[in-house]
């Protein structure tokens, strides 16, 4: 029975792949499955089959995660897989991301929800524009922790040299950087599974764990912040009956800090104050509750609260403002951004109106260098700028609070998800 | 100080409630596709825990291929009465009745892509702009690929190279006319956190799913149960054999796996030592490469 207590014990860790087209990322994911045995033998069994019909030479492990009849085409990831794989230490959920600047857009879907970054580089090509960009991305989304695989070292003859030239240039990038803390590298050959599982015997001269070790071990806290109390309130439970005839419920997710029975609480915007009741989770009562719990409060008096509203603390509240200073991921290949767009803004629950009152700056994602002169947002371009809602926003910065400092802008017309934003 | 960890199932649990009710905030007329398979089961219970104690806000629809067990149906029935939600059926007989589905022939033939005829019609028929599905991403290498908010155009296709970005808890149900949503819950959800999750919160289960003794064929590989609908061929020779189901969809489609695995904690150990997948049973993945892709192309699950 232990093994089953560890198994609802265990520790998570989420994290995505990142890195040029083609450098290697479907293929390490599956290489990271084949050889702790995670692979089932009617998959493997399916993936031999598609490899021997398109005439690959080896058993192409990419063919794990692209699972679409495009990618299988092309030899390419489109769109995100996700994945998940469990080893004694931790429960790992996986996002591979695809690597082609046309699918930047899902790359980032993949990394706004993971706490590590694997970036893959060719050991032949060493950093390119596509590895500066996916860098620069996860950092922006506040990943801390980087392992940057150095991959196809069977192709550059497992060469010292090889490496320690991609990490002094990977290096370099990365010294600009604002959140990426933990920075490890890690030669691999992905194709033939050196220092991915097991240590690889064609490079005694890296000392380093492989891969596995490192992510079963590395020190991952918590991204949760557990002092901004934030509840953001979703939906309103009012039962109808008889039973629960004055039974008025505020549910959620805690997007922050730690609500308890009796606490003092006020209500955005209204701004009145009250004290937390009861907190429900599902039918049970709990004392307390805390970011990323879901669930129901009910508060001692009756006060207007309807989804979009937040329950904060008195002592702790969020800015508020129809102002709002943001950097954004700019991902239509359609439309553009540029001074005076309206677009329909998408925060915690709540959806208004929203319109572009300045550019600030685009990013060269090669110099990191900024460009104060832009006028537009193009396809994947990423930068700084001014937004006026057409009512009042409580957020925090992205930096201090995931939850309640990120946003997408949605086409009104299309409906489509134009970009992604992180409030400053 | 405080422990302010959850586990991972309870950081599951606490996902999928968030999903639940954003889909009753997003959409005007939600339905929840209850096969009455254990996905579709825990995503009742976890809708029943988001809306608490209120009802659950929205009706449950089964697409009946008409080729159930007869177990599913009963325990179909009962589970909706205990719960108090509306049961919408769409029945496969009657799109072929109408002629907009026609019957497959041949030796392997089976109604379950009929189900994508017969779920658009009910989607179309009842209004719905949202149907929640018990799908996870660890079933199949399409389903990997998919969203948590999948957008359905005016034919109920989905486009698999052209989905919305969806990042962090933001969720983008805003749709034209016509157009409609489907929504996993248990997107992140693996076979055995499902079982786990089954196991602590008591969740009652058809008891298919556990040992039992039955009549079967070995059809390709796959143990078909011998019923009304799946006769043994003239070279095939029923058996029986002790068996249980990974999962529970047509009869025809539907492999048994050789089992003595009696209860949850059993189940749990078996799926923790199986090498094989829990979709390796049925014969309708099993069709070509990207069957499953095709199909959700197509408006299925
Ligand atoms: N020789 C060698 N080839 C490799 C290695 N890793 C990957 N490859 C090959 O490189 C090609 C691309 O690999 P993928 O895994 O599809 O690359 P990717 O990074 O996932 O590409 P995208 O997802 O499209 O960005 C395939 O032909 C692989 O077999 C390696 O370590 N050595
Ligand atoms: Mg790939």
């Amino acid at each position: 029975m232990t093994e089953q207590t560890n198994y609802l014990d265990m520790d998570l860790l989420r994290f995505t792949t990142a890195g040029s087209v083609d450098d290697g990322k479907s293929t390490l994911i599956g290489r990271l499955f084949h050889d702790t045995k995670a692979i089932f033998e009617d998959q493997l069994e399916a993936i031999e089959k598609s490899s021997k019909q398109r005439g690959d030479k080896n058993i192409n492990l990419a063919l794990l995660t692209d699972g679409l009849r495009a990618e299988r085409e092309q030899g390419i990831t489109i769109d995100v897989a996700y994945r998940y794989f469990a080893t004694p230490k931790r429960k790992f959920i996986i996002a591979d991301t695809p690597g082609h600047i046309q699918y930047t857009r899902n790359m980032v879907t993949g990394a706004s929800t993971a706490n590590l970054a694997l970036i893959l580089v060719d050991a032949r090509n060493g950093v390119v524009e596509q590895t500066r960009r996916h860098t620069f991305i996860a950092d922006l989304l506040g990943i801390k922790h980087v392992a940057v695989c150095i991959n196809k070292m069977d192709l550059v003859d497992y060469s010292e040299d090889a490496y320690e030239k991609v990490l002094r240039q990977y290096t370099d990038f990365a010294s600009r950087l604002e959140n990426v803390t933990d920075l490890t590298f890690i030669p691999i050959s992905a194709l033939k599974g050196d220092n991915v599982v097991d240590r690889s015997e064609s490079m005694p001269w890296y000392k380093g764990p492989p891969l596995l070790y490192h992510l079963e071990n590395v020190y991952v806290g918590s991204d949760s912040n557990h002092v901004d109390s934030r509840f953001p309130v979703q939906w309103v439970i009012r039962p109808h009956s008889d039973e629960h005839h004055d039974f008025r419920g505020f549910s959620g997710r805690v997007s922050g800090g730690v609500f308890k029975t009796g606490d003092e609480v006020t209500i955005l915007p209204s701004g009145f104050s009250t004290k937390i009741s009861k907190i429900l989770k599902g039918e049970k009562e709990i004392e307390e509750a805390f970011h990323p719990l879901s669930v129901t409060m009910l508060l001692e008096d009756e006060i207007d609260v309807s989804r979009g509203d937040m329950i904060v603390k008195p002592n702790n509240q969020p800015k508020i403002s129809q102002d709002l200073d943001a950097f954004i991921c700019w991902f239509s290949g359609t439309k553009k951004l540029t001074k005076g767009s309206k677009f329909i803004f998408r925060h915690t629950t709540k959806e208004a109106q929203v319109i572009v009152s300045e550019i600030r700056h685009k990013v060269d994602v090669n110099s990191l260098r900024k460009q104060e002169d832009a006028e537009c947002f193009d396809m994947n371009d990423i930068g700084r700028i001014s937004l006026r809602v057409s009512q009042p926003v409580f957020h925090d910065t992205y930096r201090r609070n995931r939850n309640t400092g990120s946003f997408i802008l949605v086409d009104p017309f299309t409906n489509e998800t134009l970009a992604a934003g992180m409030l400053r | 100080m405080h422990n302010y960890n959850l586990t991972h199932l309870e950081q599951l649990e606490s996902e999928a409630i968030f999903i639940l009710r954003e889909t009753a905030a997003q959409f005007e007329r939600p339905g929840l596709l209850f096969s009455g398979g254990k996905d579709s089961i825990v995503m009742a219970h976890l809708a029943a825990k988001a809306f608490s104690p209120a009802k659950i806000p929205f009706p449950f629809v089964h697409v009946d291929t008409g080729h159930n067990f007869p177990e599913t149906i009963a325990f179909r029935d009962q589970f909706v009465k205990d719960y108090g939600v509306n049961l919408i059926i769409g029945l496969v007989q009657d799109s072929i009745d109408q002629g907009t589905a026609v019957e497959e022939s041949g030796p392997n033939a089976s109604r379950n892509a009929l189900q994508s005829v017969t779920l658009l019609e009910t989607i179309e028929k009842e209004g719905f702009d949202a149907c929640l599905g018990g799908g996870r991403r660890d079933e199949e290498k399409a389903r990997a690929k998919e969203r948590f908010f999948s957008h359905r155009d005016a034919f109920g296709q989905w486009d698999p190279k052209n989905q919305r970005p969806e990042l962090w808890n933001l969720f983008n149900g805003r749709k034209a006319p016509g157009e409609n949503f489907r929504i996993f819950p248990l997107s992140n959800w693996t076979e055995m956190d499902v079982w786990q999750y089954a196991k602590i919160e008591n969740i009652e289960l058809p008891n298919l799913y556990f040992s039992h003794s039955r009549e079967v064929v070995d059809r390709n590989g796959s143990l078909l149960a011998v019923s009304e609908f799946v006769s043994p061929r003239e070279n095939e020779s029923p058996i029986e054999e002790v068996v249980r189901f990974r999962t529970i969809g047509d009869a025809t489609c539907t492999g048994a796996v050789k089992s003595n695995a009696s209860s949850i904690e059993e189940v749990i150990n078996e799926v923790a030592a199986s090498r094989v997948t829990e979709r390796g049973s049925r014969a309708d993945d099993r069709r070509s490469e990207a069957a499953m892709e095709d199909r959700k192309k197509q408006g299925y699950f």
